[in-house]
């Protein structure tokens, strides 16, 4: 999986590519853990998002765990077959997409 | 039927779905059928890696048919593990905050919902979990 970072001033864009999945989670999970100091808002872009599993949910859902506190988290141009995985999970619920 | 025997690892995922992949691209399998098969085989394969033999390393084995009008590929995933069966889970609370649900459970309820059946079995020491799904061919948009 490619991690792309465009950040700018207080927000931050991470563009995914490819698979978020047991094997690549961990390594966007650490990105993460630092990438998110004094941002406000992150935008998630997923338009090279191939597939997700529960594993992908989850550093999402943490993604937005820290952000809750500190400002906005959003996701954007999730392709069909990722966001039927957002709809059965319930997970879209939750997420802001655009 | 064609089978594979392999380490339960999380690093051997690629393998296993390299291996049902090659299985799906003999039938032209539709991308969306592909995902939902691929989203099944890392929550089940994932799990056993993660808790059938735990602390020590064993093997599981992967057989896959596909036959049949409808096409359907068939799936079984054996392992000679404690005794689990994941289907006896409950399903998490989808009117629950995403971050809020108790953990556990989200691989499999993920597996049920991309699966069309799921059938599980503990005979002679081993979990014998067994995953059908009708394939659509690509060039197909339903099914």
């Amino acid at each position: 999986m490619d991690i792309g970072m465009n950040k700018s001033g207080n927000e931050l864009t991470i563009s995914l590519e490819g698979r978020l999945d047991t094997l690549t989670s961990p390594e966007l999970e650490k990105k993460l853990d630092s990438a998110l100091d004094g941002i406000k808002k992150l935008t998630f872009d997923l338009k090279g998002l191939k597939y997700i599993s529960s594993a992908g949910l989850r550093v999402l859902a943490a993604a937005m765990d820290i952000m809750e506190d500190r400002g906005e988290m959003f996701v954007a141009n999730a392709n069909d077959d990722v966001r039927d995985v957002f709809e059965i999970t319930g997970f879209i619920e939750d997420l802001n997409m655009i | 039927m064609e089978e594979l025997d392999i380490t339960a690892a999380k690093e051997n995922l690629p393998q296993v779905l390299g291996f049902v992949g090659s299985r799906l691209d003999e039938v032209k399998c539709a991308d969306k059928v592909r995902m939902q098969i691929e989203i099944a085989v890392e929550e089940v394969f994932v799990n056993i890696a993660s808790y059938a033999y735990d602390p020590e390393a064993g093997s599981a084995t992967i057989r896959v048919e596909i036959s049949g009008d409808p096409l359907t590929v068939t799936m079984s995933f054996i392992d000679c593990g404690r005794p689990y069966d994941p289907l006896a889970k409950p399903d998490p609370d989808l009117k629950r905050r995403f971050g809020e649900r108790k953990n556990g459970g989200l691989g499999i309820f993920m597996t049920k919902k991309s699966m069309d059946e799921i059938a599980y079995e503990y005979k002679d020491g081993k979990n014998i979990l067994t995953l059908k799904k009708n394939i659509i061919r690509e060039g197909h948009t339903n099914g």
